[in-house]
């Protein structure tokens, strides 16, 4: 309060703070991101680079942007924002046009989180309303997959030339480049996923490229090994609950472990499962958000399972390849739910008192 | 004496197209406003039925007003609606098959259309026939103009086009979610975004303006 007078003073508690922060805890997140990102960038060459940053640029200027507006103090500082850019970057397509990227990155921050009333009232993840907002607008782009390592794994052409689609016109479709330069061909761009090989022409992909990166999908999903690797940097310096990724990944590998039982014709190993697609990076960084995860131990459990099981179902059961994403956000949108009916019993309290 | 009440009718024209806008002050009517708005000809279609529903309802409404008993007024409404939405729902047939089509059962939910059996209760079981068809004019047409901003934002980003006619040349990537119930939503949370935006702007010029 008054700085520089000799009163007493006096607060409420909690009279012991610790150390870690917001913008710390948020700082660590993205040094546990960086490998995973600087390996998107390796897979996935110039265009990957340049994509990863316009979201995350967009993010961090629609942020300040939306916080002068409401005559708020800038929250950029957190790396909330940041955070937010790059797992969106990682979630897209490799050589999704930017000009899309960026309309993700305003409806990540603006409807994702400024509406809520910024970090710690979305209840939503913002990256994964952004995408889920790109995937409703614009299906097809959103499922042009780029091809990992093209054309050779120890090529510099991925750095210097950008894929096409990257750089379509605003408000454009991708051809509208190939139009506008006469003469260029799109060819040589097109890599089914691992998921949507499996889905559509029943073919498995050998297990260690999944774990290792070497397969076509979101720029960020490509190494599962990576991802791992960050979320036990974060695990073991308590910045991230181990529970999420852990009942996520178990119930997700039992559930599809009972369809593979069934049948191990038609549905793929638990392994394959785990390891491809979107649910390792979704486990690991989207799922564990703070904001959207429910508080106690039994109920991360229960949020856990809900996603994985919801995840393994939208994969077999449902018309897309993939379903973390909307295993996320309904998972997030279940929490204050399960928030409520995981209240620990207050000490002393009776069982029955605390039910009514 | 007379000036005050025309400026009193005139008032009651102007709140429905601004002060008490049916969609984005009082947020009635959302099942039309959200379900045929992704192009600009559906909504003049939905608006204009709406419209000439609604005057006519209250017009025949405020004329009964004094013989219809208290207990079975609510019945007595629909009833008058349900015939005059019956003969926009032939009309519609009559006039273009393909708009018949795109609005589909929405035709007929006109019935329940909150505006209509709001403006009923509300205004023209209590006011001269006069007064409620002014009140339904008013109302009709701010339910035209809401329409349209929906209908025009979605129909330019979902398809490109503004009714019918492609503005943004032939490479346009339309944005499928804007034509998808969820876009109906999007556009009119933003448009009440604009709104509330508006409305607390004047409120805080004419606060600074009273305290100078």
């Amino acid at each position: 309060m008054s700085v520089g007078t000799h009163a007493i003073d006096i607060r409420t508690s909690p009279h012991i703070k610790g150390q870690l922060t917001t913008d710390t805890i948020m700082l660590h997140v993205v040094y546990a991101l960086l490998p995973v990102t600087a390996f998107a960038v390796f897979v996935f060459g110039l265009s990957a680079l340049l994509m990863i940053l316009v979201t995350t640029g967009t993010c961090v200027l629609t942020e300040h942007l939306l916080c002068k507006l409401s005559r708020k103090q800038t929250t950029v500082g957190d790396y909330s924002a940041v955070i937010t850019g790059l797992l969106l970057a990682l979630c897209l397509p490799p050589a999704f046009p930017l000009w899309m990227a960026v309309v993700g990155g305003v409806v990540s921050i603006g409807l994702g989180k400024a509406l809520f009333g910024g970090l710690g009232m979305n209840p939503f993840n913002p990256a994964l309303v952004g995408r889920a907002f790109l995937q409703a607008a614009f299906p097809v782009a959103i499922t042009t997959w780029a091809p990992a390592f093209w054309p050779k794994v120890w090529s510099i052409e991925r750095f210097t030339s950008i894929m096409l689609p990257t750089v379509s016109l605003p408000f454009m479709r991708p051809e509208s480049v190939a139009a506008f330069i006469q003469g260029v061909s799109l060819d040589g761009l097109s890599g089914a996923t691992p998921l949507a090989k499996m889905k559509f022409e029943h073919q498995a992909t050998p297990l260690i490229d999944l774990f290792v990166g070497m397969t076509a999908g979101s720029a960020g999903e490509a190494s599962a090994f990576l991802i791992i690797l960050g979320g036990i940097y974060l695990c073991a310096r308590k910045m991230m609950n181990w529970r999420v990724p852990v009942s996520i990944l178990v119930t997700a590998s039992l559930v599809s472990g009972a369809f593979y039982l069934s049948d191990p014709q038609a549905y793929p190993t638990p392994m394959f499962m785990l390891f491809s697609g979107g649910l390792m990076l979704g486990a690991v960084f989207m799922a564990s958000d703070m904001v959207g995860s429910p508080m106690t131990p039994l109920g991360i459990w229960i949020y856990g399972a809900l996603i994985g099981a919801v995840t393994v179902l939208i994969r077999l059961k449902g018309g897309l390849p993939e379903g973390t994403m909307y295993a996320i956000l309904l998972g997030n949108a279940c929490t204050p739910l399960i928030d409520n009916l995981t209240q620990p019993r207050i000490f002393g309290a009776r069982k029955k008192a605390v039910k009514q | 004496m007379s000036e005050s009440s025309s400026n009193r009718n005139l008032q009651v024209f102007l709140n429905g197209i601004w002060k008490e806008n049916p969609v984005f002050v009082q947020v009635l009517g959302m099942c039309p406003t959200l379900a045929v708005t992704n192009s600009v000809r559906n909504a003049i279609a939905m608006g204009i039925s709406t419209m000439f529903v609604l005057v006519m309802s209250s017009m025949l409404v405020a004329m009964v007003r004094k013989v219809v008993p208290k207990q079975v007024r609510i019945a007595t409404y629909i009833l008058i609606i349900s015939t005059f939405v019956t003969i926009v729902d032939y009309l519609i047939k009559a006039v273009s098959i393909p708009v018949y089509k795109a609005l589909g059962p929405f035709i007929a939910l006109i019935v329940v259309n909150c505006i209509i059996l709001g403006r009923a209760e509300a205004f023209a079981s209590k006011n001269t026939v006069y007064r409620s068809v002014l009140d339904a004019v008013g109302m009709g047409v701010g339910f035209c103009i809401a329409l349209l901003c929906l209908g025009g934002v979605r129909e330019l980003l979902g398809s490109g086009s503004f009714l019918g006619v492609p503005i943004f040349g032939p490479y346009f990537e339309p944005w499928v979610i804007f034509l998808l119930p969820s876009g109906g939503f999007f556009t009119l949370g933003a448009w009440l975004l604009v709104f509330s935006l508006l409305k607390e702007r004047k409120a805080r010029r004419a606060a600074q303006e009273q305290s100078a």
